[in-house]
């Protein structure tokens, strides 16, 4: 036992590089070079494809700060990511505690694969569905028409609501499975002591079960609001003429203008932010946690 | 403070009685354990007690007040978990203080009564500290002060010492019970183990299959066990079937044992003889009975066991291994094989109705 012990901690790494190899290799291949390259063109004045003459430029980089449009944008894609992990949670922390702690057996089973049916459909299906649903004389408009004895006109389609709703749709999986995870962990006696020392289920909830929770609140809210900051694809189609992101801008230079250096620098510009304000939460989180 | 009534609860879950109508009354200001094997309805019942679940029918009442149906955050009640249940992201004294702080106590009270309660446990010092920074029995005795530092008016105890080891299981029964003592509360005990329940309680309550085998103080329950189940449930006994004489047992072969503790059966019925390990005298055979009228069998060593301090005997007579504890006082040691004359006092045997 003890020289068992004694040649797992002398030997390290080595006898584990066999297994680490493969994944670094390929974050290697597929990330850190394509990440490199694109680092590589925010700080070019044009591409070099197609024999193009081109220089070392800081211009891609200044054009944010010196347009406005930018950093508006930023702001909105900021406040979108902010909004969608807010609904998140009080969408998809609730589910998860019932999953985790009141539902048992097959029940449980069935609500998770509703839960996990998001992702295995077409992310494009699931958002030109929502399209249907929310245009004028669409599905959710004549449903409501349908029964209610007064008209209303539904038409949140090409509007702020539409984006988020499409976007909660998206990332609600996430929330519900980070925090499942943390929820399942705690002990039911934990509750039952709590209620046992005079504690109301809502007492309980606030001082036991959410602090113990938060490891799982922050992972499903980190996984959201990161990508969310940078979509583009809900944004288009269900935002239309109001659904202008920083997302959809880097896509437009990517795509549509083809100055892929600016959406390089762009990109770049939204992962530092993104970082700074991870940084700056993680203290805070921490001691919440 | 304030006893406890329990009246003919029973409570089902599926078609699985697990209480069936289950009536004791848990005296103000006693140590009461309630000792059975696993799935006998203990801990339902506790938890019924504690206001976890509610029963099926029956009635429940701390101090007088009927509580079947309050919650347990209503019920002021306190309780020690098998687990402990801590809150781990809690200190040590923010665990000890949860209760009072739920309720709205000034902090300064809080901060009093907890400092307390920590130093009624012998953990004064360790406010500061965290849960998975203490011993399993330091963490037992933080989930006691937690319990008893609302005052609440019943204590109530699930295996609170099944996860220590024997050591310190021990140490924490003489601390439990001087702490019990001292705040006189009415303290209720859910133990699969025997000695506990002998060494620790007032009162015993033997539960099988959701009812109540029999109840009463542990010597009572010992000396004059009213069934089987309950005789070799709480300690060993050796047990004869037979049909009831009037003044004892006849065996199928004839043999006579004469009881005269327990049931008062009609002669003829069936019945059985209990007697315990400990009170059976084995000799070589010299030698007169005592007293006079003792109930002798004749047999043969089969094994002996040495534990130290005394020896088990196991003795077959007539297809049955008998049980027979002698303390180790330098006589001589028999043999396996060896025939022997094992005799007891009528007074130490026990009918029992079948």
């Amino acid at each position: 036992m003890a020289d068992q012990l004694a040649i797992g901690s002398r030997s390290g790494l080595k006898p584990a590089l066999p297994l680490l190899l493969p994944a670094y290799l390929w974050l290697t291949v597929a990330i850190f070079l394509p990440l490199s390259a694109m680092v590589f063109f925010s700080f070019m004045t044009d591409l070099p494809l197609a024999g193009k003459e081109w220089a070392f430029t800081l211009g891609n980089y200044a054009a944010f700060f010196s347009q406005s449009l930018y950093s508006t944008l930023l702001f909105a894609s900021l406040r979108l990511g902010l909004e969608v992990t807010l609904w998140c949670v009080v969408i998809g922390y609730p589910a998860a505690y019932v999953l985790a702690k009141v539902l048992k057996g097959r029940s449980r089973e069935a609500i998770f694969l509703l839960v996990i049916l998001p992702f295995w459909s077409n992310g494009l299906v699931r958002i030109f569905s929502w399209a249907m649903v929310l245009r004028e004389g669409g599905i959710l408009d004549t449903a409501l028409n349908a029964v209610l004895p007064f008209k209303i006109n539904i038409d949140l389609m090409y509007s702020y609501p539409a984006v988020i709703i499409g976007l909660v749709h998206s990332y609600v999986p996430y929330m519900v499975l980070t925090c499942y995870l943390t929820l399942q962990a705690i002990d039911d006696s934990l509750i039952e002591a709590g209620r046992s020392l005079g504690a109301s289920r809502r007492q309980v909830l606030r001082r036991v079960i959410i602090p113990l929770s938060m490891p799982g609140l922050i992972a499903g809210a980190a996984l959201i609001f990161v990508p969310v900051v940078g979509s583009f694809m809900e944004p288009r189609i269900l935002g239309g003429r109001t659904g202008t992101f920083y997302g959809t801008v880097i896509e437009d230079q990517l795509v549509a203008v083809f100055n892929w250096p600016l959406g390089a620098a762009l990109s770049f510009i939204l992962l530092a932010v993104v970082l700074i304000i991870l940084a700056l939460a993680a203290p805070v989180l921490r001691r919440a946690g | 403070m304030a006893g406890v009534q329990v009246a003919n609860v029973s409570r089902s879950f599926g078609a699985h009685k697990a209480l069936d109508d289950v009536s004791i009354d848990f005296a103000d200001g006693g140590f009461y354990a309630l000792l059975g094997p696993s799935g006998s309805g203990k801990t339902t019942l506790l938890r019924q007690i504690a206001g976890f679940d509610f029963p099926d029918s029956g009635r429940i009442a701390i101090g007088g007040e009927s509580v079947e149906r309050v919650p347990v955050e209503k019920r002021r009640i306190g309780m020690v978990f098998q687990n402990y249940a801590l809150f781990p992201n809690m200190s040590v004294a923010d665990n000890v203080a949860f209760g009072l702080s739920v309720r709205g106590e000034a902090k300064a009270t809080i901060a009093t009564e907890v400092q307390r309660a920590l130093d009624l446990v012998q953990l004064g010092k360790l406010g500061g500290r965290k849960p998975h920074q203490l011993s399993g029995g330091q963490r037992q005795r933080v989930a006691l002060a937690r319990a008893i530092v609302t005052k609440p008016r019943v204590l109530l105890l699930d295996e609170p010492l099944g996860a220590l080891d024997k050591a310190l299981r021990v140490d924490m029964q003489i601390e439990l019970k001087r702490i019990q003592r001292e705040i006189g509360i009415t303290t209720i005990f859910v133990t699969h183990d025997q000695e506990e329940a002998l060494t620790m309680s007032d009162r015993i309550g033997i539960l099988r299959d959701g009812r109540l085998v029999q109840e009463g103080p542990p010597e009572e329950i010992y000396d004059r066990p009213q069934s089987e189940f309950a005789a070799t449930f709480l300690g060993d006994a050796n047990i004869f079937r037979g049909d009831a004489t009037g003044t004892g047992i006849k065996l199928p072969d004839g043999t006579t044992i004469a009881a005269s503790t327990g049931a008062s059966v009609p002669a003829g019925a069936k019945a059985s003889c209990a007697v315990r390990p400990e009170r059976i005298r084995i000799s070589t055979g010299a030698g007169k009975p005592h007293p006079a009228n003792a109930n002798t069998l004749k047999g043969q060593v089969s094994k002996r066991i040495f534990a130290g301090n005394n020896s088990t005997y196991f003795v077959d007579r007539d297809g049955q291994t008998l049980k027979v504890i002698v303390q180790n006082t330098g006589a001589e040691r028999l043999v396996e094989g060896q025939p022997v004359v094992l005799s007891w006092s009528p007074d130490s045997t026990v009918l029992i109705a079948a």
